[in-house]
């Protein structure tokens, strides 16, 4: 049963001081970063959140830390979703790559990288996915001006 | 009158009966190359089908090569990632060759003011018709396919040299 699933979810993360929240329908985590890798590991081989739906990042100009780097996890075997969250200073916005346990990670770091320019140490190939060779900055971050155009062919006069 | 004179007249009318054959024949041979990009190829399709049936402005039949084709439709957005793209195939195209712009996006940007959307295509390629709408009517199209009929029936068409 899913909710079974999720209370014991819950308890074996609130035995490592993780706290989880049913928030919007689904379970979300929130995670220090050092922790990213160990607990998407236990998901996976634990809990049989086996398929990498999502990751994205949220850009809080004004906050410290100022990235919130978001993933999104479903079991296919239970039909549920997990949220795991966790948060990068805007200085040194690097989290580990997740491309060891979900291959799919590889892409969509690399747009996650596009476009809020998040790292993610050990993806070895973090080249523009959405975006081109060239470009400079990244366009979702709040500070990135929205009139700001990088076009790669010169205008007709 | 003197005889250049009278043979100056004479090759002008004989020009401007011409302009108006091979424009006659032009525009009613249309071979369109479809750049497809967004949601404006629903209203593309519409527009091609049974329905509005752009054949009988004869202008349906799709060249899926632009050395084939003589009116380029940029039907939806254009990115600054496509833009070069867009401009090849332009290029590609040999004269006489024509230009619409299908739906806002193309024309203009439409609502899409931000780092990827380029703001209009006549920013690097020229166009001979806008048609507006988000996306546009099948009739708007047809209205847009006929205004360029008038154009191409009004232009000159140097078919030999640059003066004839
Ligand atoms: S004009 Fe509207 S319908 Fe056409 S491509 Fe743009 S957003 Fe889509």
């Amino acid at each position: 049963m899913p909710g079974d699933l999720l209370e014991r979810l819950r308890a074996r993360l609130a035995d490592e001081g993780r706290e989880a929240v049913f928030a919007h329908g689904l379970l979300a985590v929130q995670i220090p970063r050092e922790a990213l890798l160990d607990t998407a590991n236990l998901l996976k081989e634990g809990f049989g959140f086996d398929l990498f739906l999502d990751v994205t990042a949220v850009d809080w100009p004004d906050r410290d830390p100022r990235f919130d780097v978001v993933y999104h996890l479903y079991s296919t075997r239970d039909h549920v979703r997990v949220r795991l969250k966790t948060t990068v200073p805007g200085t040194d916005p690097v989290v580990d790559t997740l491309v060891p346990l979900f291959g799919a990670a590889a892409y969509m770091e690399r747009e996650c990288h596009d476009m809020l320019g998040i790292r993610f140490r050990g993806n070895e190939d973090l080249r523009p996915i959405l975006l081109y060779e060239g470009f400079e900055g990244h366009p979702l971050r709040k500070d990135y001006p929205k009139e700001r155009e990088q076009p790669l062919v010169r205008y007709r006069e | 009158m003197n005889s250049s004179d009278q043979n100056k007249g004479a090759f002008e009318y004989l020009t401007t009966r011409k302009d108006e054959l091979v424009g006659w024949a032009r525009k009613f041979s249309l071979f369109p190359y479809p750049f497809v990009t967004a949601c404006c190829a629903m209203e593309f399709m519409s527009v091609s089908s049974t329905m509005y049936d752009t054949d009988r402005f004869g202008a349906a039949l799709p060249r899926f090569s632009p050395r084939q084709a003589d009116l380029l439709m940029v039907v939806g957005t254009i990115t600054h990632k496509q833009a070069p793209v867009l401009r090849r195939v332009y290029e590609q195209m040999c004269e006489p060759k024509w230009v619409m712009a299908f739906g806002v996006c193309a024309t203009s940007g439409g609502f899409y003011r931000n780092y990827a959307a380029l703001q209009g295509i006549d920013k690097i390629i020229p166009v001979d018709v806008y048609i507006p709408g988000c996306p546009p009517r099948p009739e708007s199209v047809i209205d847009g396919i006929m205004q360029l009929q008038e154009k191409i029936a009004g232009s000159s068409h140097p078919i030999v040299s640059d003066r004839f």
